[in-house]
């Protein structure tokens, strides 16, 4: 129980009047700029984070938690609202989430994927509080060879398991290694890629890597392929859920926590597997009991998916802060974010720094609970802002993704970066090629370089070094099943990706089915 | 190979898509200039991996993939150009729109220094909503005006952090 008095301290130290203002400011904001359309969680995040410049850590950390929760919950909003996941973790969401809205009951399934938010959030960091600090210290006797097979581990899972094509997975995650060459050599202060220019020595911000694939990359590929038809938005009323519909969410809301956080605390996460486990369950289980309303707008296929996107989402904390590995486009930008308060994640953070990490994680229920709160009333106006005219809308996203990177370090030569990774956004959207490999490569690059002249120094250049330890074998026995599995698996079923689509398929034709029965 | 092969419901006349071509030849000289650059540098001492090993890897790794894409390419493997929101990808690609809003944003990069944030952010503002078909330019600007002159406020009042003033040095 040493962990909790620790959180109430954490507690102690956010709780000011002045900080719950900045978790308020945060959520707000967090919402705001998740809610517009073609922003996933990840760029909101890597949006916002010129926001907490200047503020002390303490104060930063709550309004970020804040940023964070707003900016998962307004994904979920525009993936209800207009059938269109900004990320994939949504996908599963969209698909009854859209139907009850269009069934007229958009408040409810906003109401159930809020709630489902919190219960999955503050449960999934309530074991943050409780493994994190295990798995540190058991971290701490890591060492550097393990963490390079933990590494190539997480890199392996995320570019071939999760993509659909492993081809583009490893060609976007080679692109992202080559971009975290660029800058001084660690050991030797030697400069590589950097043309003799003196402001790529610094390495380039993954700040400003972040808002360029992610931001400017969308803002430039929507360019292309502007929908000039409008969409279609369900109007939204006060959000509110009759008893039948708590006691149909509450289970998928518990079932769904249970699938998402482990698949988020494994250095191997992602939220699609466990969304998609949710979904199915929730599917099977709603047939059971014989009151199945899935392809129709059922409850429970929109509050267990939240539930497991948030869960997992709160489980990526695990191996984030203990062994300061990011394994989602989000973690990773908070990753940097925390590099920038002064804060080095990894199995020391515990020891070192702990008022911070508790301070942090204190923040993260805050702002978690400040979402149910705050944008359970302000629904309907959240709903409103799918209206904002396309042009001013990315002209916005431009603006803000400009002012991001050219506040970060007041450079004219970093708006000239973000315009470059920009265009390579643009060319990773036109031909499939996955961003997460890509933002991956560039933060664990450098990191794995480290760790592997680390190894190699400490068994004076035995290549045998790097399978001294235990850990790093079975991590390596994991990379090779990681990686035969798949193809025995996608030979017996098919993968989940596919079943989405087809069932997306089948709401479509079941649509168009109803429509003409309409017409007629 | 990649198990990609076409999309649901994509158009499925072309079965090649050649720009991918482009892209592999793009990749190849990444990789090679990757792997050339890390033949410059000096081997450091009591490193027994030194600073070549990674870009050697990682040039190598990139000339192999674009390779590698090249028969993927020429085998019939088409991309998934990603969906959105408020992407349409049944219309051809509009580059026009897209090479004027690289326009103005390069011009934001040339001018950001000298006539500083406050101007510079209101033309990126007006400028990228022109060449996104908005045709309301007065509404533009102004709006643009408000956001660039708020958040450089913002930014110097309550964050700390002085963005260019740039010919506005004093007025603002």
């Amino acid at each position: 129980m040493e962990s909790l008095s620790l959180l109430l301290d954490g507690f102690a130290s956010v709780l000011t009047p002045m900080n719950l203002l900045y978790a308020a400011i945060g959520v707000l904001l967090g919402t705001f700029v998740g809610v517009l359309p073609g922003i996933g969680p990840a760029m909101a995040v890597a949006l916002l984070l010129p926001v907490t410049y200047g503020l002390d850590p303490v104060a930063a950390f709550i309004m970020f938690a804040g940023i964070y929760y707003g900016g998962m919950y307004g994904g979920s909003t525009t993936a209800i609202l207009l059938n269109t996941p900004g990320e994939s973790a949504s996908v599963m969401t969209a698909l009854e989430g859209n139907l009850m809205a269009r069934r007229g009951r958009a408040a409810q399934a906003l109401a159930t994927a809020a709630v489902g938010s919190f219960i999955a959030g503050t449960i999934g960091t309530m074991l943050v509080v409780f493994f994190a600090p295990a798995l540190a210290s058991v971290a701490v006797e890591i060492g550097a060879p393990s963490y390079f097979a933990l590494m190539v581990l997480a890199m392996v899972m995320v570019t071939s398991v999760l993509g659909h094509s492993w081809l583009r997975g490893f060609i976007a995650l080679f692109l992202g290694l080559t971009i975290g060459l660029v800058g001084l050599d660690l050991n030797t202060g030697q400069q590589r890629l950097s043309f003799d220019q003196p402001l790529l020595a610094d390495r380039i911000d993954i700040v400003v890597v972040a808002v360029g694939i992610f931001a400017l990359g969308e803002a430039l590929w929507v360019a292309a392929h502007l929908r000039r038809a409008p969409l279609h938005v369900v109007p939204v009323g006060r959000p509110w859920m009759s008893g039948g519909d708590v006691r149909r969410s509450w289970g998928p809301w518990l079932r769904g926590t249970a699938y998402g956080f482990p698949f988020g605390a494994i250095p191997a996460g992602g939220a699609e597997i466990p969304t998609f486990l949710s979904y199915l369950t929730e599917k099977k289980l709603a047939a059971r009991k014989g009151q199945d309303e899935f392809g129709k707008g059922a409850i429970e296929g929109v509050a267990g998916p939240e539930a497991a996107n948030n869960a997992s989402a709160a489980g990526t904390f695990v191996p984030l802060l203990a062994l300061g590995l990011p394994v989602t486009a989000t973690s990773a930008v908070m990753l940097a974010a925390l590099q920038g308060y002064g804060i080095e994640p990894g199995p020391s953070l515990m020891t070192d720094q702990p008022e911070l990490v508790w301070a942090l994680l204190a923040s993260l229920l805050i702002g978690n609970a400040l979402l149910l709160v705050l944008n359970l009333p302000l629904a309907p106006l959240w709903a409103k802002l799918l209206r904002i005219p396309r042009p001013q809308l990315y002209a916005g996203i431009l603006f803000f993704a400009a002012l991001g990177a050219y506040a970060a370090n007041m450079q004219a030569f970093d708006l000239f970066l973000l315009l470059l990774l920009g265009l390579l956004g643009l060319l990773m959207r036109r031909f499939g090629l996955p961003v997460l490999p890509l933002i991956l490569g560039v933060i664990l690059g450098p990191l794995m370089e480290f760790r592997l002249r680390e190894a190699m120094a400490i068994s004076g250049g035995e290549v045998s070094g790097l399978w001294s330890e235990p850990l790093a074998i079975v991590v390596y026995v994991i990379v090779a099943l990681a990686v035969v599995a798949p193809l025995v698996l996608r030979a017996v079923r098919p993968a989940p990706a596919a079943v989405a689509a087809e069932l997306e398929h089948e709401h479509e034709h079941e649509h168009s089915a109803d429509k003409e029965e309409v017409e007629r | 190979m990649s198990t990609v092969t076409t999309s649901p419901g994509a158009p499925t006349t072309p079965r090649r898509d050649k720009a991918q071509l482009g892209l592999a030849a793009l990749l190849a000289v990444v990789g090679a200039y990757t792997f050339y650059d890390a033949t410059t540098l000096r081997v450091g001492f009591g490193d027994p991996v030194g600073p070549r090993l990674f870009p050697y890897v990682i040039g190598a790794g990139t000339f192999l993939l674009a390779v590698l894409l090249v028969v993927a390419t020429l085998r019939g493997d088409v991309p998934e150009a990603e969906a959105g929101e408020d992407i349409d990808l049944s219309q051809p690609a509009d580059w026009r729109t897209v090479l004027t809003l690289v326009g103005v944003l390069a011009f934001t990069v040339l001018t950001v220094s000298f006539l500083g944030w406050a101007v510079s952010g209101a033309i990126l503002f007006a400028g990228s909503a022109w060449a996104l078909g908005s045709r309301t330019v007065v509404r533009d600007v102004l709006v643009g005006a408000v956001l660039s002159v708020t958040s450089w406020y913002f930014f110097h009042e309550v964050l700390g952090v002085a963005l260019s003033p740039g010919i506005l040095d004093g007025v603002l």
